[in-house]
C-alpha cells in the first residue's frame, strides 16, 4: 500500500531520514518503531507531502499522495492531536476537512459517533482533554473511509482506558482488512498491537520483518526445559550448536534453537522432558539492544564514568 | 468468528465517487473555516465599530464646529470625511483578520492537517484568498456605504452633506469679514461681529460619491489581499500584523521626513497612498503630487498581487 523508497531527508545540516526503504502491507497493523529523533515523524511527513523529501520516492497505492483524487478516502492519517484550530468546535473542524473531499455531512455525525464525542460536538476543542483531542484526530481520520491509516505516537500521554481504546480500534481496523501503519518509541506498545515492524534509528532503516521474526532474531530468545535427564539433553542440543544455561530452579534455558527443535532432538534421544517453554525475551530488551547505536540523544548514566565529547 | 468484527461494521462505508477534490470543495471548506471561529465576529465587530464609530465622531466633531465657524464648509469634503476612519483604521483590522486567515492554520499546527486532506496546495491556497477577499469585499461595502450615510445624517444640520441621489453645491472659498481690525484667524471660532462670505461654488455629483464609497471599499479589500500574502510568507501572526502595519501606517509617516524634492516620487508608489485620493469627491482638494483615482488603486492592486504570489510561490514549495 505505502511504498518507501530511498527517503532521504535532510533539515539543514541534519539528515533525519537517510535512504530509507520499505513497504506496508494491507490488513495488518504495521509498527513503526525507533527511538525519539530515529525520523518517524518526518517520514511520515514526507509520506503525506507536508514535507517534500530530498531523494527517493514515496507511493500510495501506487500513486504520489498529491495526485490522490480524494486523499481522504485512500489515507487517514493523524500526526498531531493538537493540531487544529481550539477556537473551532469538533463538528466544525470535521465539517471542513470533509468538504475539502466532498464527503458527505452526515459522515462528520457518524465518526463522532464512533468515537464518543456527538455530546461534546459544539463544543470547542481549545477545551478538549489530550484523551478526547486523540479521538476528534482519530475521528478525522476516518471521515474518508480510508483504507490506509496513519498514527503517530497515537497513546503518547493516553490514561489507560484511552490507550486499551486505540489499541483495539487500530486491530478492528486492521481486521476490516485495512492498512494500520502506527509509530511508537516504546516497544511494549507495539508488542500489543503489531503485526509487523518497522524498526529505524537514525533515519535509517534497522529491521523490517515480522514480529515472531523480531522475537526470534533477537538474542533474548530462549527455550526453557525441565527435565531429569538434563545432562543427556545439553548433550544432544549442544551438539546441534545451541547454547545452554542452567539456572538457579534446575531450569535449562536453550538459545539458538527453536522449542520445536529442541522437542525434537528429546523425542529422537527418548529424553523425558517437564516442561518445553519459549521464552519470549522481553521486547523493550530486544529493540534497546538492537537501536543502542542508533539512540539519538545518550543520558548521562548517573554514577557511570565521565565522557568526554571526544571520547566517544 | 461469527461474533468478531467483520470487515466495514466500524462505519457505515461510504458510496463510490468519482473525479477529485477540486476547488470547490476548498473553498466551501475554507468558508467552514473562517465562520466557525469567533475571532472572525470579533474582529468583523471591531471593524464595524471603528469605522463606524470613529467616523461618526468625526462627522459629528466637524459638524459642531460649522455651527462655531461656518467658513469651514468651504471645499469641505463631506463624504471623505465620513470614510476616513474606514480608510485609514479599518485598514488596519482587515489586515489583522485576512493575516489571521492564514497565519492562525500555522499557530494552531492547523495547517498539517489541511494540506493532508487536500495537499495540492494550491487549490488551498487559491480557496483561502477567494474566500477572504470575497468576505473582505462584502463587509468593507456595507461598512464603507453604512459609515457614509451614518457620517452624512450627523452632517446634514451644516447643509454640506454629500448625497448618493443628488448634487450639492458647496462654497470653495469662505472670506471671513470683521468690522474691527482683520479676521481674529486662531482658535477656529469665528471672532463676534465677523462675517463669513462665500465665494465660487464645488459641486459634488452622486457619481463622484459612490466612486468614493466603492472606491474606499476596493482599497481596504486590496489591504486585506495585501496582508494575507504578508501572512503567507512570515507565517506568524504577530509578525504578520507588524509589517502590514508598518506598510501602512508606520512608512507614509516616515517618509514625511524625506526632503519633499523626492518624498513624492516615493509617496505614490506605496500601497497606502490610494485612500487618500479614492475618498475624495472634490478635485480641487486633491494632493498634486499623487495619480489620479484608479492608478493609485493599482498601484495598492500590484502590491497586493505582488505579496500574493509570493505568498502562493512559498506556500507551495516550503514544507508545512
Amino acid at each position: 500500500m505505502i511504498e518507501v523508497q530511498g527517503l532521504t531527508k535532510r533539515y539543514g545540516e541534519k539528515t533525519a531520514v537517510d535512504e530509507l526503504t520499505f513497504g506496508i502491507e494491507p490488513g495488518m497493523v504495521t509498527g513503526f518503531l525507533g527511538p525519539n529523533g530515529a525520523g518517524k515523524t518526518t517520514t511520515m511527513r514526507c509520506i503525506l507531502g507536508l514535507d517534500y523529501p530530498d531523494a527517493g520516492t514515496i507511493t500510495v497505492g501506487g500513486r504520489d499522495y498529491h495526485d490522490l483524487g480524494y486523499p481522504m478516502r485512500e489515507v487517514g492519517a493523524l500526526l498531531d492531536a493538537k493540531a487544529v484550530h481550539g477556537g473551532r468546535s469538533a463538528y466544525h473542524h470535521l465539517l471542513c476537512l470533509a468538504q475539502t473531499n466532498n464527503l458527505p455531512k452526515r459522515r462528520v455525525g457518524e465518526v463522532l459517533e464512533l468515537v464518543g464525542l456527538s455530546e461534546v460536538s459544539k463544543k470547542r476543542s481549545k477545551g478538549f482533554s489530550l484523551g478526547m483531542s486523540q479521538r476528534l484526530g482519530i475521528a478525522a481520520t476516518l471521515l474518508g473511509d480510508p483504507r490506509v491509516l496513519m498514527f503517530d505516537e497515537p497513546v503518547n500521554g493516553l490514561d489507560p482506558e484511552g490507550i486499551l481504546w486505540i489499541r483495539n480500534l487500530m486491530k478492528a481496523l486492521a481486521a476490516e482488512g485495512r492498512t494500520v501503519f502506527v509509530s511508537s518509541h516504546l516497544m511494549s506498545e507495539m508488542e500489543s498491537t503489531a503485526d509487523h515492524l518497522i524498526v529505524i534509528g537514525r533515519g535509517k532503516l534497522i529491521a523490517d520483518c515480522s514480529m515472531s521474526e523480531f522475537i526470534a532474531r533477537s538474542s533474548g530468545a530462549a527455550v526453557r526445559v525441565r527435565t531429569p535427564m538434563a545432562e543427556a539433553l545439553i548433550k544432544g542440543v549442544t551438539a546441534e550448536g545451541a547454547t545452554t544455561a542452567t539456572g538457579g530452579d534446575g531450569a535449562i534455558e536453550v538459545r539458538g534453537m527453536t522449542a520445536e527443535a529442541v522437542g525434537d532432538i528429546a523425542f529422537e534421544q527418548a529424553i523425558r522432558l517437564h516442561e518445553l517453554t519459549v521464552v519470549r525475551a522481553s521486547l523493550e530488551e530486544a529493540f534497546m539492544e538492537l537501536t543502542a547505536s542508533s539512540v539519538e540523544y545518550h543520558a548521562a548514566v548517573p554514577g557511570a564514568a565521565p565522557t568526554s565529547e571526544s571520547g566517544a | 468468528m461469527a461474533t468478531t468484527t467483520t470487515p466495514g461494521t466500524l462505519l457505515p462505508s461510504l458510496p463510490a465517487a468519482t473525479g477529485r477534490a477540486g476547488l470547490r470543495g476548498a473553498i466551501a471548506s475554507e468558508f467552514t473555516k473562517i465562520r466557525s471561529v469567533r475571532s472572525t465576529y470579533w474582529t468583523l465587530a471591531a471593524l464595524l465599530l471603528v469605522s463606524i464609530g470613529i467616523g461618526a465622531a468625526i462627522t459629528g466633531g466637524s459638524a459642531a464646529n460649522f455651527s462655531h465657524n461656518p467658513g469651514n464648509k468651504a471645499g469641505f469634503d463631506a463624504t471623505q470625511t465620513s470614510l476616513v476612519a474606514f480608510f485609514e483604521i479599518g485598514q488596519l483590522i482587515i489586515a489583522v483578520i485576512a493575516a489571521l486567515a492564514i497565519t492562525s492554520e500555522y499557530s494552531t499546527g492547523m495547517i498539517r492537517t489541511s494540506l493532508t486532506a487536500q495537499p495540492r496546495r494550491g487549490r488551498v491556497y487559491a480557496a483561502k484568498a477567494i474566500v477572504l477577499t470575497s468576505l473582505a469585499l462584502i463587509v468593507s461595502l456595507l461598512t464603507s456605504f453604512i459609515a457614509f450615510f451614518v457620517g452624512q445624517a450627523l452632517l446634514s444640520s451644516g447643509g454640506v452633506s454629500a448625497s448618493l441621489f443628488h448634487s450639492v453645491t458647496i462654497p470653495r472659498n469662505a472670506n471671513v469679514t470683521c468690522p474691527q481690525q482683520g479676521p481674529g484667524g486662531g482658535g477656529g471660532g469665528l471672532p463676534p461681529g465677523c462675517k463669513v462670505v462665500f465665494s465660487g461654488t464645488d459641486v459634488i455629483h452622486p457619481s463622484a460619491v459612490l466612486l468614493a464609497i466603492i472606491g474606499c471599499a476596493l482599497f481596504v479589500t486590496l489591504v486585506a489581499i495585501l496582508a494575507f500574502g504578508i501572512g503567507a510568507i512570515v507565517r506568524h501572526t504577530a509578525g504578520a500584523i507588524a509589517i502590514a502595519i508598518a506598510a501602512l501606517f508606520i512608512i507614509p509617516v516616515l517618509e514625511q521626513a524625506l526632503p519633499s524634492e523626492w518624498r513624492w516620487d516615493i509617496m505614490r508608489f506605496l500601497p497606502d497612498a490610494a485612500n487618500q485620493v479614492v475618498s475624495l469627491t472634490i478635485g480641487d482638494n486633491a494632493n498634486p503630487h499623487l495619480w489620479s483615482a484608479w492608478p493609485q488603486l493599482g498601484v495598492t492592486a500590484l502590491w497586493a498581487a505582488a505579496l500574493l504570489a509570493a505568498g502562493a510561490y512559498l506556500f507551495r514549495k516550503r514544507d508545512a
